[in-house]
């Protein structure tokens, strides 16, 4: 038998609990199992720590990784600054090996930190509550779609072409599961926005929610405020929003959101492949009960100490089972944990100029680009970070040629509606330096 | 203290380099009612006090880590280094998902790999990545399910079985697919009464989801029987793998015919829980199905990985992207480094374990069904009322006092005031030995101070937190001078 590291019992103990247990061998413990369902499995035969991360490692520098490229490409999944100690503090066995908080007593340092981190989301979003996480951005976009149906009682959701497609597809199937109907809403091929005048026509009793992006996919900022003036106010407005960006955009709360979710991997989390990384939820408190997910909320011990519990347990599985709000158990609180450390080394001025720097490179490669005569701005509606460019050329070609100067460059839209073949989404932060930013331009000036 | 109560106004932990700006503000172009109006109260520390903060507050956690974890239905098991190391490597951590494929070859051969090993282990023809925990990897399956009799134009079937002894997670997920649910009963030896499901299944229901072994730790020894039942009458018949732990490389999930299973990688397969996630809960399933996955879905034509988004039957999209990839890689390491001969070794441990610990402390409290058990077994804590007037929930938190984290109390529900616990196959016979005797101990305070137990934990940061009040008036958020 070779020697595995995480299994410790020795042949001696192994012999001695048999006895302890009554059985004369390790088969015996299986006998309930029917015989014919042996089996050996075939996948290779374990091996040593050294070679598998040696292995790994390989396989790992087969792929191209962000570090050596200069990055140009968004759509969801943003390459940002993480400061060192981010991973350095969040790496710490008590934080990665714990379970869900329910032992409150020994969970004080995972329920304060949600506590805390649903404090932020609160203040980001400008909503009354949040919730401790969802799986990612659109999955809890899919969940807002579901609360809105609880709480209002109608059947249909309406949401913007101009969201996410990844994301649309998602609310799609969860509602295919509970029977509810999804109506796209055009965006207005000029400014890049909701079209509103279609989102009107389309209105009508049945209309539960209305779902926007806060910059959508192109990267255009939404008026909240006058999408909110054109639904009727029973009629829910769910935001899914860019965290970075509301370090400096309105907060959602203050423009008539009932519930604003979003995709919190550009707060400290790595882009891993996009995931994991979490959703962020929050909504005004009158819906609490309805939310899903765990929420965090502060109580005392019976000697008044300040401490963390969960919260209105009552709406979860464990508990409500298939009345439950949600079937979610699992949730991405270490991911949270990142973005937690990572707002809280940032801070307010650091995240507002993260964002501010954003959108400083972003409407600078914008205007120089908007000078090359094969290369269009589509939208004029306010962006951002990124922003949508049609190319004359084909630019499947052009951004092989991109990769070959190590730039990751514009996402090709062409690859999900095909009324946007050739069209690009440009995508810039705070860690594309102004360097990077020059040569890609002259780039684009070149090739095309 | 929260981070918030220790900011000082202009105190920052984060740098960023000095560039010429160009000059481009928000306030030039967008309207005011579009401009924040004030600053998001996030902390305001240094780089120091950051770290204090959440080092402190990882102290106040129990953890694998830290040390004995017999949370029942959880599987606490050792979460090994190496997999973080593996997980951290910039090839893995610095992609992006809308990479082009030619560059991201690595990342697919591990995911296509990473499916064939787990179809392999189960007995399933594919599998999907995507889903991101267990309850994820149900409603997908649940929907793989409606979607497979819309198809065939069976609309007559809305009603999933599911055990009375299920996670809560199963109905959950099988109603947000829009079934009804009909609750099974368990028989008297803790597994499903095959007469009560006989006369629940007809032709209106589309699935029945099983937990085998299930969730009071015991195999399904029907479970032949309950295929040619379900298969014979239509249904489908679904596997929650949340407790493969007990049976790798002993039977599988396909073998026995089911024809959807979930896994919990964050389980089974060493992945840290990280506090309640990330996890991933891999949803395998028979090639009668396999069109009707999630997309995108990895695919290799011998000689690159591609990413196939073309599959008309396909139940749609079910999150962003191609799942916790950082999870799937976790999980690929173990499997690489325990392979065929570890994984059976594993679940021959953790059922020795459990067995063993079991043999120790049915001398104390008494199990809620007699056998052998798998990974996990079931203590019945009505004694500990009768006896010394203390339940289940107080000697759980008077362990807390002795550095153990309980046992999973009060699930299953079939089980009064049950006290269900899985050591798993990493921990020391030592560990075990020490655990029995610490519930003697607690028993023997409790026969001379049940004071001692129904007030505890002692030790513990915080005591008994009331969680009542918390729910009537909850406060969700920090705020200034409160
Ligand atoms: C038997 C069983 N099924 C399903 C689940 C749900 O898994 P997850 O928390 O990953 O959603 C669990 C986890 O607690 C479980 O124990």
């Amino acid at each position: 038998m070779p020697e595995f590291p995480y299994l410790p019992q020795t042949e001696v103990e192994i012999e001695e609990m048999l006895r302890a247990i009554g059985v004369k061998s390790i088969a015996e413990l299986f006998t309930d199992i029917p015989e014919k369902f042996d089996v050996d499995l075939s996948i290779p035969a374990s091996a040593d720590e050294f070679t598998v991360l040696r292995d790994l490692k390989e396989l790992s520098q087969r792929n191209s990784n962000l570090n050596d490229l200069s990055v140009f490409r968004g759509g969801g999944i943003y390459k940002h600054f993480i400061p060192s100690a981010v991973q350095r503090i969040a790496g710490r066995g008590e934080f990665l090996t714990a379970y869900t908080p329910y032992q409150a007593e020994i969970s004080q340092g995972t329920l304060q930190m949600l506590f805390e981190y649903q404090t932020m989301i609160s203040e980001l979003t400008g909503m009354e509550v949040s919730n401790s996480s969802m799986y990612d951005g659109a999955s809890a976009c899919a969940e807002a779609a579901l609360m809105s149906v609880r709480i209002n009682g109608k059947t249909k959701i309406l949401i913007s072409q101009a969201v996410h497609p990844e994301y649309i597809d998602t609310v799609k199937t969860y509602c295919f599961g509970g029977n509810i109907q999804v109506d796209e809403v055009n965006f207005d091929r000029k400014s890049g926005q909701i079209d509103l005048s279609d989102l009107k026509s389309k209105l009508s009793d049945d209309v539960s929610a209305v779902i926007v992006g806060y910059p959508n996919f192109f990267g255009v900022i939404e008026d909240l405020r006058e999408v909110r003036k054109a639904i009727p106010e029973n009629v829910m407005m769910i935001v899914s929003a860019n965290p970075t960006a509301l370090a400096i955009l309105r907060a959602p709360g203050k423009l008539g959101a009932d519930i604003v979710v979003g995709e919190g991997q550009p707060l400290g989390n790595p882009p891993y492949l996009g995931g994991p990384g979490f959703g962020f939820f929050a909504s005004k408190e009158a819906y609490i009960r309805k939310m899903p997910g765990r929420i965090i909320g502060e109580t005392k011990d019976g000697e008044g100490r300040t401490g963390y519990v969960m919260v209105l347990q009552t709406r979860e599985q464990h508990i409500r089972r298939n009345k439950a709000t949600s079937n979610i158990c699992s949730n991405q609180a270490f991911n949270v944990l990142l973005a937690s450390i990572y707002m809280s080394l940032v801070g307010p001025k650091g995240l507002q100029e993260i964002a501010r720097r954003s959108y400083d490179k972003a409407h600078y490669l914008a205007k120089r680009i908007e000078k090359m005569d094969k290369v269009r701005p589509v939208f004029t509606g306010p962006f951002f970070s990124e922003f949508v460019v049609e190319f004359k050329k084909d630019l499947s070609s052009l951004n092989s040629k991109l990769l070959k100067d190590k730039i990751l460059g514009p996402l090709d839209l062409g690859e999900f509606r095909d009324d946007m073949k050739n069209h690009g989404l440009i995508c810039l932060t705070e860690a594309n330096r102004n360097e990077e930013i020059e040569f890609f331009a002259g780039r684009l000036e070149e090739l095309e | 203290m929260t981070i918030f109560d220790a900011t000082v106004e202009g105190r920052t932990g984060f740098r960023l380099p000095e560039e010429k700006s160009y000059g481009f503000e928000p306030i030039d172009v967008l309207p005011e009612h579009l401009l924040r109006d004030s600053r998001p109260e996030l902390p305001q520390v240094s780089e120091l006090q950051v770290v204090r903060h959440f080092t402190g507050l990882s102290r106040k956690n129990h953890s694998v880590d830290s040390g004995f974890y017999p949370l029942g239905s959880c599987t606490m098991k050792y979460n090994p280094k190496l997999n973080e190391e593996a997980a951290s490597f910039e090839g893995f951590s610095q992609l992006h998902p809308y990479q082009p494929e030619e560059t991201i070859q690595g990342a697919l051969e591990l995911m296509y790999n990473l499916q064939n090993s787990l179809c392999e282990i189960t007995g399933m023809d594919d599998f999907t990545l995507q889903p991101a925990a267990g309850a994820h990897g149900e409603l997908v399956g649940m929907l793989l399910v409606k979607k497979y009799f819309e198809l065939k134009g069976d609309t007559s079937r809305k009603k999933v079985i599911v055990p009375d002894s299920a996670h809560g997670t199963n109905p959950a997920s099988a109603a947000m697919a829009g079934y009804d649910i009909v609750e099974v009963a368990s028989n008297k030896d803790g597994r499903v009464d095959l007469e009560s499901l006989d006369r629940l299944l007809d032709e209106s229901v589309a699935a029945i989801m099983l937990t085998n072994p299930n969730t009071v730790g015991l195999f399904e020894k029907d479970i032949c029987e309950i295929q040619k039942m379900a298969h014979d009458r239509g249904a489908l018949l679904y596997y929650d793998g949340a407790n493969l732990n007990a049976i790798m490389g002993h039977a599988r999930p396909g073998d026995m015919g089911f024809d959807i299973v979930h896994l919990n990688l964050h389980k089974t397969f060493s992945t840290p829980h990280g506090m309640g996630g990330p996890g991933s809960g891999t949803v395998g399933v028979k090639t009668f199905l396999k069109e009707l996955l999630p997309v995108p879905v990895i695919d290799f034509d011998g000689q690159k990985y591609r990413i196939v988004y073309d599959l008309p039957d396909s139940i749609g999209k079910i999150r962003s992207f191609f799942g916790n990839f950082g999870v799937l890689v976790r999980a690929y390491a173990y499997i690489k480094t325990m392979g065929s001969d570890g994984l059976k070794r594993a679940s021959e441990m953790a059922v020795l374990n459990a067995n063993y610990l079991r043999s120790k402390l049915v001398e104390l409290i008494p199990t809620a069904y007699s056998g052998i058990c798998k990974h996990e077994f079931v203590l019945k804590g009505t004694k500990l009322i009768s006896e010394y007037g203390i339940r289940t929930l107080d000697l759980g938190k008077r362990l807390l006092d002795y550095g153990i984290h309980p046992p999973t109390v009060y699930f299953p529900l079939i089980v009064d005031e049950a006290i269900m616990i899985e050591p798993t196959e990493t921990e020391t016979k030592e560990t075990l030995d020490h655990f029995a005797a610490t519930i003697a101990t607690i028993l023997e305070e409790a026969k001379e101070n049940p004071e001692l137990l129904k007030l505890a934990p002692h030790t513990t940061p915080v005591g008994r937190l009331d969680e009542a009040t918390a729910s009537r008036k909850p406060k969700t958020r920090w705020s200034k001078g409160s």
